[in-house]
């Protein structure tokens, strides 16, 4: 990709910003239509239709709500920190942001191909936590507080299962660049690594269980960084109206609900590299290559993303301690396991 | 256990307390003095062959006379016996024991008598407008309630 | 305020809070600030407009004390100043209004009770089904305001169709969804429509597996059993202290029901059980047995109301109304009746006018709020909203 565009350009700093400017744009792509697909998903579950009437089966309702958001009144509260309330939502929607350059969407195009991507990745996604708690303090509303404080608890303590559970792919495959991880993957759904990755079929049996559970560990820490129910205590609608973005409207608020479903987008993504293949098709050769490869990785992510979203209508939402203990007494000791056996099975089989 | 054994057994342990009652109506009520009040409740509820461990309602009376009442309906779980109990007492001397050492439920019933009709409840734990603004003027279910005209600059009555 | 303080069991117990400071198991003390939040009259989960004052300690709640009378409409005042007693009972609607028709069932036994008038048999029965319908339709609120403050959403819309069909059932009878005024002092305003009869029965049969449904999405749910087993304790003696009343009762193990234990109409005609919370899971008298009494009363309603359906007699339903409302002077009474929300009393005293002379509306939420400052003590702030939401309160009837 970046051949291909010196080829037209000459200037560095012109590709630099094209490269950079694609997820933006594909960011808003996704985000239009999976509002579209949220909005029905949960409206079929309770047995209701949603919007018919802003175009067919309610297809444009997604931008008039943006368009709604960006012409609403900017309130900022009166006693509320002016500079942390400005800055939060961008600072939340950066970080977000920046985990997109080291996912491989295809296997021609990655934002950074550096040899640290998952690593990466962790450092960037805890910088959201700032974002929250910037929104959560300077809103000058107890409750906002409290959503802020409760989030940051939250997304900290998951940020260790996901650690660990990246940590045993990457201990499989060898590299923490997710391109190698993917291409490690190619080949066919036999050697995808949530089946135990491209081994002979022994190793393959005994990794498999493992995997299989790294790999569900992995969704669920997952749904708890991006705040959403079951975890979604920090925004709790019943509770604290909105949370920590209680006072945020307009467009800030539109930047915190873009960061949310980005961030949604950019954890399923991240899932799919790891243990679903990536951008490799699942039939091996047939239907593969550098375009085909962003067909599969944008379905299959999007698939999680409806799996996420289903949950999200389904199930209650646990507390705050509740929260804290399944992190720390329970995903994070079945994940101690798995590394000891995962690295057990790689040493001695 | 009939209201006339209940009556009995009243007047035999409170003599004088008892000041009235009837009973040959569809619920017999008992009239009991002021100062007795609490007493007589609490005995009401924890002597065993009585056990009225429940204060169903507990209702203010302006009786258009001059004199305000306090009308307590008890029930008993246990033995399935009801009782009704009247304290009345004069305009001037709005005062009245609190049962809310004996009944929780009482707490806010008798708050709510107060803010209502103005009856003061003594040794009541917390007594204040419940159902009206703290800082309304007057008492609503008294018979001769003048609504104040503005509260806070609004209009109150037509 | 009361500053004594006790640990709810749900809290882990490698450390106790006490008012401005926590201290852990090796004795090491942390001070700590208190924070007192207001969860003001508006909010999202307070049912209504409830004005909740807690103190606390971090998460953990020290005290809690409820401010009400933000609904207050003087229903009591209304009712003296009305010209006779049949004028009372659209104002006895609105007190609780998801529940219209037992409160004015309440009203109406009291004044026929006073005259002693005797309704046919035909009333009784239509009265029956329709206090049981609205049973049903209350706790469909009921469970499925509970399901969205417990961060489900989906229980709720299903909650909502299947009360769109007793709503229907209703406006076919009476003409209104809501707020009837179809009990009268003596009979009904309106006989059933013909087709009553049939839909009816098929609503009951259509509603059964309804209420399995929603055990299996959402009551037996492992995270909703997780937020309620445990919480918010009431125990049984502190309940019939303040005289609280109806599936808040029973879910503490109490087996009162005045359909049973104050008989009123003909409720002893048909077979159904009052539910006791048992403590098949968390403890008697925490918000999930308070919930599951609920869903199993609904079912119980479905009994009564196929078994009122199936033996309705004949009869002209306003034939004992009477031409002139006039109790004689001096008289009084005090009547209760199982609203979904506990016990419902009137005390009217008359006055020998046309007019009442005293009507004290015992609501049974008002009651029942009452004990939430001894339950909440101890528990975090999420488990506030759920305890204050099984105690399914209506702020029409706290405040009237």
């Amino acid at each position: 990709m970046v051949e291909f565009l010196q080829n037209i350009f000459t200037n560095d700093i012109v590709i630099t910003v094209l490269l950079s400017a694609i997820p933006l744009v594909f960011i808003i792509a996704y985000v239009l239509v999976v509002l579209y697909t949220e909005m029905k998903i949960s409206a079929h579950i309770q047995d209701r239709l949603a919007y018919m009437i802003t175009g067919w089966h309610g297809v444009l309702q997604p931008i008039a709500d943006m368009v709604k958001l960006l012409l609403k009144e900017d309130i900022i509260p009166e006693r509320a920190d002016r500079l942390l309330f400005r800055l939060a939502p961008y600072i939340t929607f950066a970080a977000t942001y920046a985990t997109y350059a080291v996912i491989p969407f295809s296997s021609i195009y990655i934002g950074a191909n550096i040899q640290l991507g998952a690593f990466f990745i962790l450092a960037s996604s805890s910088l959201v936590v700032i974002g929250i708690l910037m929104a959560g303090w300077s809103s000058n509303n107890k409750w906002s507080l409290i959503g802020g404080l409760r989030s940051a608890a939250q997304m900290i303590s998951y940020e260790i299962p996901t650690a660990l559970a990246i940590i045993i792919a990457v201990v499989i495959t060898g590299s923490m660049n997710l391109q190698d991880v993917t291409i490690f993957q190619d080949g066919g759904i036999q050697n995808w690594l949530i089946f135990g990755g491209p081994f002979p079929l022994t190793k393959k049996l005994l990794l498999l269980p493992f995997t299989i559970i790294t790999f569900i560990i992995l969704f669920i820490a997952s749904i708890a960084e991006v705040n959403r129910t079951p975890f979604d205590l920090p925004e709790a609608e019943s509770e604290l109206v909105q949370g920590f973005f209680t006072e945020y409207s307009g467009l800030r608020f539109a930047m915190f609900y873009l960061s949310e479903y980005a961030n949604l987008f950019v954890v399923s993504a991240v899932v799919v590299s790891l243990f679903l293949g990536g951008w490799s098709s699942p039939f091996g050769s047939f239907m593969s290559g550098p375009v085909w490869g962003i067909f599969w990785f944008v379905t299959k992510s999007y698939l999680l993303v409806m799996l996420q979203i289903w949950i999200r209508w389904t199930l209650p939402r646990i507390r705050v301690d509740q929260l804290m203990h399944v992190s720390w007494k329970v995903l994070t000791p079945w994940l101690f396991v798995c590394l000891l056996a995962v690295g057990g099975i790689l040493v001695m089989v | 256990m009939t209201a006339e054994e209940i009556l009995h057994i009243l007047q035999q342990k409170f003599g004088d307390a008892i000041v009235g009652s009837k009973l040959d109506i569809m619920q017999p009520w008992i009239q009991v003095a002021p100062n007795a009040t609490k007493d007589i409740c609490a005995f009401l509820c924890d002597d065993p062959s009585l056990n009225f461990d429940s204060l169903m309602c507990l209702s203010g009376v302006d009786c258009n006379n001059g004199t305000f009442g306090v009308v307590y309906h008890l029930a008993s779980t246990v033995l399935k016996h009801k009782i009704v109990l009247k304290v009345i007492v004069p305009k001037e001397n709005l005062h009245v024991q609190s049962v809310s050492a004996v009944w929780g439920t009482a707490n806010w019933h008798e708050r709510e008598a107060f803010d209502m009709f103005g009856i003061i409840f003594d040794e009541h734990p917390d007594l204040r407008r419940i159902l009206l603004p703290d800082d309304w003027e007057g008492h609503p279910l008294r018979k001769d309630y003048k609504v104040q005209e503005f509260y806070h600059g609004i209009k109150v009555s037509s | 305020m009361k500053t004594v303080f006790q640990q709810s069991p749900t809290l882990p117990t490698d450390y106790t809070v006490a008012p401005g400071k926590i201290t852990t198991t090796t004795g090491k003390t942390i001070r700590t600030e208190e924070m007192i939040i207001n969860m003001g009259p508006q909010h999202p989960s307070t049912h209504g407009v409830l004005r909740l004052e807690i103190v606390v300690d971090g998460e953990i709640i020290l005290d809690c004390i409820p401010h009400i009378g933000y609904l207050h409409r003087c229903f009591e005042k209304q009712a003296e100043h009305m010209t006779n007693y049949q004028q009372v009972i659209p104002y006895a609607d609105r007190m609780d209004y998801c529940s219209a028709i037992t409160n004015e069932w309440g009203y109406v036994l009291a004044v026929e009770r006073m005259l002693k008038i005797e309704v046919p048999e035909r009333v009784e029965y239509i009265r029956v089904i329709m206090a049981e319908l609205q049973r049903i339709a209350s706790h469909l609120i009921a469970v499925g305001t509970y399901a969205i403050d417990s961060g489900a959403y989906t229980p709720f819309l299903y909650c909502f169709i299947d009360r769109e069909k007793i709503l229907d059932l209703f406006e076919m009878t009476c003409g209104a969804r809501l707020l009837y005024n179809y009990f009268w002092i003596g009979g009904l305003s309106h006989d059933l429509p013909p087709q009553f009869i049939e839909k009816a029965k098929e609503f009951c049969k259509y509603f059964r597996p309804r209420i399995k449904m929603v055990n299996d999405l959402f009551t037996y749910n492992e995270i909703f059993v997780k937020r309620t087993a445990n919480v918010g304790v009431l125990p049984k003696d502190v309940a019939i202290n303040y005289a609280v009343s109806g599936p808040q009762l029973r879910g503490s193990g109490v087996n009162w029901d005045l359909r049973r234990d104050d008989p009123y109409s003909v409720y002893h005609k048909f077979e159904w059980e009052p539910q006791v919370g048992k403590g098949e899971i968390g403890t008697v008298g925490d918000c999930w047995n308070r919930h599951i009494v609920r869903m199993r009363e609904m079912e119980q309603s479905v009994n009564i109301i196929e078994q009122a359906l199936a033996g309705l007699p004949s009869g002209d339903v306003q034939s004992a109304i009477p031409k002139r409302i006039r109790p004689e002077k001096d008289a009084e009474i005090y009547v209760r009746t199982e609203s979904p929300r506990g016990e419902l009393g009137y005390y009217i005293i008359s006055d020998g006018s046309t007019s009442p002379f005293r009507v004290k509306a015992r609501g049974p939420a008002f009651v029942n709020l009452s004990v939430l400052p001894e339950i909440v003590r101890g528990a975090m702030i999420a488990d506030l909203i759920l305890i204050a939401g099984s105690i399914d309160i209506v702020l029409g009837e706290v405040d009237r």
